[in-house]
């Protein structure tokens, strides 16, 4: 067993791993932060895409050791004081998710595209950017136009922090 | 319609849980004590068990026990269950071989599981299940089904001689070779449905718990009807009686019907829990959901049809062999017969009809319902034949579909199905204006100046949802009634909830049935709770399939907030000292018709339970519950038409285009209706242009068994989508329900090929149309 210890979601955490043990499962049964999710087993889906060092990672292609000493941000975490993030609003105002499965992973990746682009995106680009992300519900229509009206929105809030 | 009403596009109440990580998921539950369980599966498609050596595994660190078929059998758990008899034409029952939940003699697929290990850890489970010994002598192996029905095959049950599980027909096969006699044109086609796997986000998942103390069990699953789970776990496994088992769907990643079937898993974590004295979960990873999820289609048809000279169709002949894989799944014998056969006269008037399925066992995963679930197989050689008729006859796709339709209601068709109502024309009409049909000659010119070839192609589909009148289908072969439960709970403080036995698995059931009481009473959504999914909290349920939570499920709803009213109508006249029959229900209130009295929905349900002044001899409280049993199926239906671009270079083909015109009769939710038309139009289109379940034919070893195989449509795949509603309200259910969960799987796939053969001026072309296949055609036409 190995001793990990990280930043999550703002608070410094720690816990003894498996050498093999994913990211994934250290934050999901470690601690039980279970809204990143495993769908695959071929880093395909996405659905357990978090934030490490402001990047969008799958977190089932990672190791926790390797995770050591980063500062990860999960679903769980993005949402500030009670107010949901312009990605997760967005994602409800336009019914871009219905089981609820993949969105965790969708917002994450879908936050990461806009702090890349801006609000250059168009539909072409989010529909190349989610290509590591499968949802089988939604046929992405709704998705695309969350993360386009999001792009807006994410933008203003950076600008008036 | 009030804000949050019949026919407005609420936001979903559910979102939030979703959206801030908080949905609870079955992998998600932890209960204390709880372990782990990896299941041993076979390696081999077909092969006897000689003998299984569980020492080495027992040995490794955080074992608990490993559990294997024998003693299954010793504690009397019974086979899983096929819950339809289908008949063969010479009237004898289907031949239907035992599946155990962990095989004990033989495995017959590639997955198929031998042993259960339970550790203290997934990890550790897993080392130890790769040290389970089985030792196995191979036997041949079949997976096609003309292979199968072949003279010496694999023999793969001993109750299914060649393998033939069923010889069906439907429909009067003299009266349909009388039409074919008169015939000026006779149009030909054999057309190959494909195999897909479901893939819902969410792998399956099972927790087992056994409470000794009670003597009682508690399982949670990825279920969407918990409630037959429970059923058939207790009436035919045997697991326990229904009074000691508790089944629960909490949320559930998507079904498409792949959830709906009792698997292996999930009875054996819940006897495994008993045997180890552990809490036992298992979690499907992706690679085990390929293998044992029920897949679905799989069809191989040969279908005839018959024009007069004016281009009326005289009749249909459609043989088709069903592939159902290596056991027969929950509803597999239902799918190929009569989901299928019986919508095999599409939206048109076809004089007669004659259908022939042969069900056939093969060493491939079960095959059962899938979206759709028949209704895309009868559609798609429905629409190829018609498209094809048009080409062959020399006239156009639209007008021949035209002079053919179904124009009065009701109609008999002559396989079952009596169709209530329906407009095909408007649909058909809204589609051809939304895509501009007219213009699609100058596009085409356009893509031509380009080296690009542009193809144009249409699907004219019915379905029949609302499943289903339970007498009809009892006498048809279902072994359960096909009804739906609702109760309506109004608290002291006038706060509502509705159990429901209808399960939402993304449907968004939590919203759109809370719209309906907000409809009735004009009370807010947030004052209503929808309780499902739980066997404990709802009594008895069917279950989300079959696009029947709108139809059945919400009917049962509003026949309970039928009694609910009157009950609240009678307090309220008694207060107001006003007659029953002046009292009316606006904006949460219960108001006296013609003056100013009026009172409060929450003191009215106070009064209720304070039962100090009530009428005389009425009980106190207010709850009403209903049971809703539909007088018909409901046939949504429509037209969809794809505009694509094919690069001859490439064979690649870019949908520009894709216009959706249903009929779903009334509607709750629009943003919810089309959200479920979106879905399911990725998952035909998918079908259509991307995904393809592969066998190797030697060795029945699963090729497409992951994502990196297997293609998922993703977002780059598809366009964004156009999407029309035309209503003729179905008459048959209160709401005027049709039902639209699985429409855009089955309308699509053969509006998708239809285009690209016309694209690429050749008929002969299969799904899915990879860009090798296009380009195939294309250079051999």
């Amino acid at each position: 067993m190995t001793k990990v210890a990280m930043k999550v979601n703002g608070r410094q955490v720690s816990g003894e791993v498996e050498g093999r043990t994913l990211l994934v499962h250290f934050l999901r049964e470690n601690l039980g932060l279970t809204g990143t999710h495993v769908g695959c087993d071929t880093t395909q889906c996405g659905a357990c895409t978090i934030h490490m060092n402001g990047q969008a990672v799958k977190a089932c292609t990672i190791l926790a050791a390797q995770a050591e000493g980063t500062d990860i941000v999960t679903i769980e975490g993005i949402a500030t004081g009670g107010e949901l993030h312009p990605m997760q609003a967005a994602f409800k105002q336009h019914h871009g998710l219905q089981c609820g499965f993949c969105t965790p992973g969708m917002i994450m990746a879908s936050i990461d595209i806009v702090n890349r682009h801006g609000s250059d995106l168009d539909e072409q680009t989010v529909r190349h950017e989610l290509e590591g992300n499968i949802c089988r519900c939604t046929g992405y229509h709704n998705i695309v136009k969350a993360v386009l009206a999001a792009a807006g929105a994410q933008e203003q809030r950076q600008a008036a922090e | 319609m009030g804000i949050e009403g019949i026919g407005a596009s609420v936001l979903r109440k559910e979102d939030k849980r979703f959206i801030t990580g908080k949905g609870r998921y079955t992998d998600d539950m932890v209960v204390p004590g709880m372990k782990h369980a990896v299941f041993v599966r076979s390696p081999y498609a077909h092969a006897k068990i000689v003998n299984i050596d569980t020492s080495e595994a027992e040995a490794m660190p955080g074992v608990i026990g490993i559990l294997n078929g024998k003693q299954l059998t010793e504690d009397g758990i019974g086979n899983l269950i096929c819950g339809w008899m289908v008949h063969s034409k010479d009237g004898s029952p289907m031949n239907m071989g035992a599946w155990r939940p962990l095989a004990q003699d033989t495995v017959r697929y590639v997955g198929d599981a031998v042993a259960i290990v339970v550790a203290d850890t997934r990890a550790q489970a897993r080392d130890a299940a790769d040290l389970v010994n089985v030792e196995y002598e191979e036997l041949p192996v079949v997976t096609g089904v003309e292979d199968a029905l072949a003279e010496g095959a694999p023999q793969i049950h001993p109750e299914a001689k060649n393998n033939l599980i069923f010889d069906w027909v439907l429909g009067d096969e003299q009266a349909t070779a009388d039409a074919f006699s008169k015939a000026a044109h006779v149009v030909k086609m054999d057309i190959v449905n494909n195999r897909l796997v479901p893939n819902a986000m969410e792998p399956r998942a099972a927790l087992g718990v056994y409470d000794a103390a009670e003597d009682h069990y508690t399982c949670w699953t990825t279920s969407q009807n918990p409630h037959v789970a429970r059923l058939v776990m207790s009436a035919f496994y045997n697991v326990a009686p229904e009074n000691k088992l508790r089944v629960i769907a909490p949320d559930v990643g998507g079904g498409f019907g792949s959830k709906i079937y009792i698997y292996p898993e999930e009875i054996v974590c819940l006897w495994a829990s008993k045997r180890t004295g552990v809490p036992v979960k298992w979690n499907c990873d992706r690679t085990e959901a390929f293998l044992t999820d029920a897949h679905g289609r799989d069809h191989v048809t040969h279908a005839e049809m018959a024009f007069d000279a004016d281009h009326h169709i005289l009749g249909l002949k459609v043989e088709t062999k069903a592939n159902l894989g290596a056991y027969m799944s929950l509803f597999s014998s239902a799918t190929p017969t009569y989901l299928y056969a019986t919508l095999l006269s599409g939206q048109y008037n076809i004089p007669a009809i004659h259908a022939n399925v042969k069900a056939i066992y093969t060493n491939t995963t079960p095959v059962d319902a899938y979206r759709g679930a028949g209704r895309p197989e009868a559609t798609y050689v429905m629409e190829r034949m018609m498209e094809t008729a048009a080409r062959q006859l020399g006239v156009s796709p639209p007008e021949l579909r035209r002079k053919n339709f179904i124009r009065s209601f009701p109609h008999q068709t002559p396989v079952i199905m009596t169709y209530d109502t329906g407009d095909f024309e408007a649909s058909l009409n809204a589609a051809m204006q939304a895509i501009d049909y007219a213009g699609f000659a100058s596009r085409r010119a356009e893509s031509e100046s380009r080296g690009k070839k542009r193809g144009i192609g249409m699907s004219c589909y019915i379905e029949a949802c609302g499943i289903a009148p339970s007498a009809a289908v009892g006498s048809l072969g279902a072994g359960v009634g096909l009804w739906e439960s609702a109760e309506v709970r109004v608290n002291a403080v006038g706060t509502i909830e509705i159990l429901t036995g209808s399960h939402s698995h993304g449907q968004g059931h939590e919203t759109t049935f809370a719209q309906l009481v907000a409809e009735r009473f004009g009370v807010g959504i947030d004052s209503v709770n929808i309780v499902h999914g739980d066997t404990d909290k709802v009594q008895m349920g069917m279950g989300t399939y079959g696009s029947r939570s709108g139809a059945v499920g919400m009917s049962a709803i509003v026949k309970a907030l039928d009694k609910v009213e009157a009950k609240a109508k009678k307090i309220a006249a008694h207060l107001m000292e006003a007659d029953e029959g002046d009292i009316v229900i606006e904006n949460g209130e219960l108001k006296v018709a013609g003056t100013d009295k009026t009172l409060p929905w929450f003191q009215m349900a106070l009064a209720a339970y304070t039962a100090h002044n009530l009428p005389s001899g009425m009980e106190p409280g207010l709850k009403e519950g209903a049971f809703y049993d539909p007088s018909n199926f409901t046939f949504p239906a429509g037209c969809y038409i794809c505009e694509v671009e094919v690069d001859p270079d490439t064979g690649k083909t870019e949908i520009l285009n894709f216009v959706a015109a249903d009929d779903f009769g009334n509607i709750i939710n629009p943003m919810i209706v089309e959200g479920q038309v979106h879905g399911g139009l990725a998952q035909g289109i998918g079908q259509a242009l991307l995904e393809g379940c592969h066998y190797d034919p030697q060795t029945g070893q699963l090729i497409t068994a992951s994502y990196m195989d297997y293609t998922m449509p993703r977002a780059d795949d598809l366009p964004s989508f156009q999407i029309s509603h035309q209503t003729t309200p179905c008459p048959g259910n209160p709401l005027g329900i049709k039902g639209c969960g699985e429409a855009g799987a089955i309308g699509s796939p053969p509006a998708v090929i239809n285009a690209i053969t016309d694209a690429i001026g050749t008929n002969g072309l299969s799904m899915p149309a990879s860009p090798q296949k296009v380009w195939a055609a294309l250079h051999n036409a």
